[in-house]
């Protein structure tokens, strides 16, 4: 009964749900920005030694920037994946064992084949992402073949992922120490290291994906509503299946920027990427049930996750206290971005 | 006995009931029309306590009232028997009957199923409904399910002390004619028991049943009318504040169609839904398939756009037969589906307007997989404008658009994608009667234009109006095929005379 075209005062407009929805991870995300150096130069002002809020405190500064920068690269990566799956209403829940699979051939190609990027041990790296693209395939052949339940499909797939790793290195690490490899941590541009920027170009790629490709489309079309974008004449099953591959693509390259920064492959190259990435996904502002949010929502929320990390360290909170605040963000986030006078009940 | 007086509701923006007065007196069915948007179902929410008014104030039997919320609206004996069918399909009729009420037949935690079982038995008695109660709800027929509905509301008859108001909201709309009558037979001797609300888009029913008729415009109440004074014309002027064309079947604006057959089918059958149907649709042409709900018209329009496949017979689009039926084939060549069900397949809600209309189409909206989005854009405002649909621009989020123009964007999505065989299923279903308009006069404009229309109309008088071929489906079966050329179309008692 609200009529569309009525127009209300103009700072409800500024206000309005919409509106806030749409800005609140980058609020957050400010104001996190902006909390976390208040809290240090409280502990500085009582210790009677204050500094200058803001322009000497350790949390905010370029050094921080970039330490927060190296930290969120991989899971922006993986996060971004993740992102395509939710918009078309599915989840992916793989990402675990396919980092690690991904991680775990990179590193043993690489090394098998010289150790050195100036050999043809580069072909460890497309042949990673070929791995990571097939896993994907799979988890979404399971899951349309067989008509399993995404979040289930993508589980079983990601813990046969996490054995598959365990199985190729026997429970070892495999170093990666060629340091044109390393350069993506060592060498700086800008005070951030290389591995930031080729995150942001594979930013720009799934921007791309998302707002300007027919696949892009089709995901927010089958997340909107499957049924209409069948009788659109739109092949579901097989964009079920591409997005499954991107984001196991996407995945892979994940794990070679987590190899990259620590230098290391193994089984636990994969730990802990599910619950950042997920709760990136969500904190940004996608919408878990599809059709709404993209990649700069997961952006947003990668960076929110990662400066939370960053900052109780900074700031000396116990770490312990990390996960139930970014518990909590999730909840907060999922509140916020569900409209809960049109959806009732929740399974 | 039950009296609104001059009550007022407020959202933001919208003044949805301006001191709306209304009364309902014991055992009388009261008629609630107006046109989509007019504050209906803003009046029904706040009768049964969805909503709470702003301003006046409601008296049952005099004694002022306030409902915070739909139970204690019930416990008032005011039921709502709801538009969308509200039965949890995989409970049993009787579960569904005491939803919420169960405590009667509790025992020390512990339910008496055989109670529950003869009480829910006497609820059905009252309409008439002899089904074991302990039948799943999804078994049921859609007309089954309406009068447990129904049966669900009396249930207040034990449980108040006062008089029954019992709110019905659009309860015709998933029956079939002589369903309807059932219903309206039902429901006049129930006024023993019971006053009604009655909400309905079909005017005719309204004037058949009611005994006084509320018109709403605009958040007002603008006319009572008693039913002996009832008329059609009258209420619908006061409706819309225009004049509503009375030439309903337009018969000088129907133009002959061509020999160029679009689709053809041949004894086609798909299990027990539909047996044996032939006919063919030609190059400009509308050809409706009429019958009662359930005889199969709808399965037949899912058939020809390969949402499923016949068991037998073949069908032949623009002279090739069909091998395999799916709706990306069905797309290819040229067929455009406008489902009953906006919501679930006619509009992604979410996505822009210039995305819908281009979601069937975008092989021609890119090269190598990347779109041009500047090329949907400008399609999209040729198209906004063509059809006059209402939206400020093409990037609008189609859900927030009425009906009657998310309907405009489904036929723009076909017609733009240069579809010329049009699948119409219930296409003015729900929609005001402007909006209605302006869907026959596309019709109309589709057809000239050389679009072979497969329709399923709303009304008999609707397929009687824009067809040139009417075909009676009874049961599954091709029943009797009737021209319905300008002069010499039929009337609605021959095709009632087909269809039951």
């Amino acid at each position: 009964m609200v009529d569309a075209t009525a127009k209300p005062a103009f700072v409800l407009r500024l206000l309005s749900r919409n509106r806030i929805v749409k800005w609140a991870p980058l609020l957050v995300l400010s104001a996190l920005v902006l909390f976390f150096p208040l809290i240090e130069w409280l502990e500085d002002f009582r210790a009677g030694d204050a500094h200058a809020y803001l322009i000497d405190s350790r949390f905010f500064s370029v050094r921080n920037a970039a330490r927060i920068g190296i930290s969120a690269t991989p899971a922006l990566i993986v996060a971004i994946g993740a992102t395509f799956i939710i918009i078309m209403g599915s989840i992916d829940l793989s990402m675990e064992g396919t980092v690690s699979v991904c991680a775990v051939v990179f590193a043993s190609v690489f090394i098998g084949l010289g150790g050195t990027m100036l050999s043809w041990a580069w072909l460890a790296l497309p042949l990673s992402m070929v791995a990571g693209a097939m896993i994907g395939f799979v988890n979404g052949l399971v899951h349309v073949k067989l008509k399993i339940p995404s979040f289930m499909a993508s589980l079983a797939i990601g813990f046969v992922g996490t054995g598959l790793a365990l199985l190729l290195t026997r429970g070892d690490r495999i170093r990666v120490e060629d340091p044109v490899f390393r350069a993506l941590l060592t060498e700086r541009w800008f005070n951030f290291p290389v591995m930031v920027y080729i995150a942001l170009v594979f930013l720009l790629v799934a921007w791309f994906i998302q707002s300007r490709t027919r696949l892009g489309r089709n995901f927010y079309a089958v997340g909107g509503g499957e049924e209409l974008a069948h009788a659109s004449g739109l092949n579901v099953e097989r964009i079920r299946l591409l997005g499954f591959t991107l984001a196991g693509t996407f995945f892979s390259v994940g794990a070679l920027l987590a190899v990259g920064r620590i230098g290391i492959a193994e089984t636990a190259t994969g730990n802990n990427f599910m619950f950042v990435s997920i709760t990136a996904v969500v904190v940004g502002g996608t919408a878990l049930w599809g059709g709404i949010g993209g990649v700069w929502n997961t952006l947003a929320g990668v960076l929110i996750v990662n400066v939370i990390n960053n900052g109780m360290v900074v700031v000396g909170l116990p770490d312990f206290l990390q996960d139930a605040v970014l518990g909590i963000l999730v909840i907060t986030a999922v509140v916020l971005s569900t409209d809960r006078k049109s959806i009732s009940f929740v399974k | 006995m039950y009296e609104l007086r001059k009550v007022d509701k407020k959202f933001p923006g919208v003044h949805a009931l301006k001191a709306v007065d209304f009364t309902v007196n014991r055992g009388e069915i009261v008629g609630l029309v107006g046109e989509n948007g007019a504050g209906k179902s803003t009046l029904m929410k706040v009768i049964y306590g969805a909503y709470q008014a702003d301003g006046g104030t409601v008296t049952i039997d005099q004694k002022v009232v306030r409902f915070h919320n739909p139970r204690q609206a019930m416990d008032h004996g005011i039921g709502m028997v709801f538009q969308e069918q509200s039965l949890i399909a995989n409970l049993s009729v009787m579960e569904n009957i005491f939803l919420g009420y169960e405590a009667q037949f509790v025992k020390s935690g512990i339910i008496n199923w055989g109670a529950m079982a003869k009480a829910a038995k006497e609820q059905l008695a009252k309409v008439k409904l002899d089904v074991d109660p302990a039948t799943t709800t999804s078994k049921l027929s859609f007309v089954q399910r309406q009068l447990v509905e129904l049966a669900k509301v009396l249930t207040l008859e034990e449980r108040v002390d006062g008089d029954l108001v019992v709110l019905l909201d659009e309860p015709t709309s998933v029956l079939a004619r002589e369903e309807v009558e059932l219903l309206f037979e039902l429901v006049r001797e129930l006024t023993k028991r019971a006053s009604f609300i009655f909400v309905s888009h079909r005017m005719e029913e309204v004037l058949e049943l009611s005994d006084r008729i509320y018109v709403m415009k605009d958040g007002e109440i603008v006319d009572v009318v008693e039913q002996a004074d009832a008329d059609i014309r009258a209420i619908q002027h006061k409706m819309v504040g225009r004049d509503v064309d009375t030439q309903y079947y337009r018969e000088d604006q129907q133009k002959p169609y061509s020999e160029e057959k679009l689709v053809s089918c041949h004894s086609v059958s798909l299990g027990q839904r539909y047996k044996d149907i032939s006919f063919d649709l030609h190059r400009g042409e509308v050809l409706s398939l009429v019958g009662t709900e359930g005889s199969g018209r709808e399965a037949i329009l899912r058939t020809i756009f390969g949402l499923n496949c016949p068991t037998s017979g073949h069908v032949e689009i623009k002279g090739e037969q069909i091998s395999k039926f799916n709706a990306r084939t069905s797309v290819g060549k040229g067929i455009g589906y406008v489902p009953r069900e906006r919501k679930i397949e006619g509009i992604v809600s979410g996505m822009s307007v210039y995305e819908n209309m281009t979601l069937s189409q975008m092989q021609s909206y890119s090269s190598a997989g990347v779109l041009n989005t500047a090329a949907e854009k400008s399609l999209a405002r040729e198209w906004i404008e063509r059809l006059g649909i209402k939206t400020p621009n093409e990037f609008k989020d189609c859900g927030g658009l009425s009906g009657g123009n998310q309907q405009k964007v489904v036929l723009a999505k076909w017609r733009s994608g240069g579809s010329d065989i049009i699948l119409l299923d219930h296409p003015t279903r729900g929609l005001d009667i402007g909006a209605k308009e302006d869907v026959y006069d596309m019709v109309r404009e589709m057809s000239s234009q050389g679009v072979g229309i497969l329709l399923v109309a709303d009304t008999l008088e609707e397929a009687i109006g824009l067809s040139h071929t009417i075909i009676v489906i009874k049961d599954g079966m091709f029943c009797k095929r009737f021209d319905g050329k300008p002069g010499g179309k039929p009337s609605l008692f021959d095709l009632v005379h087909h269809m039951i």
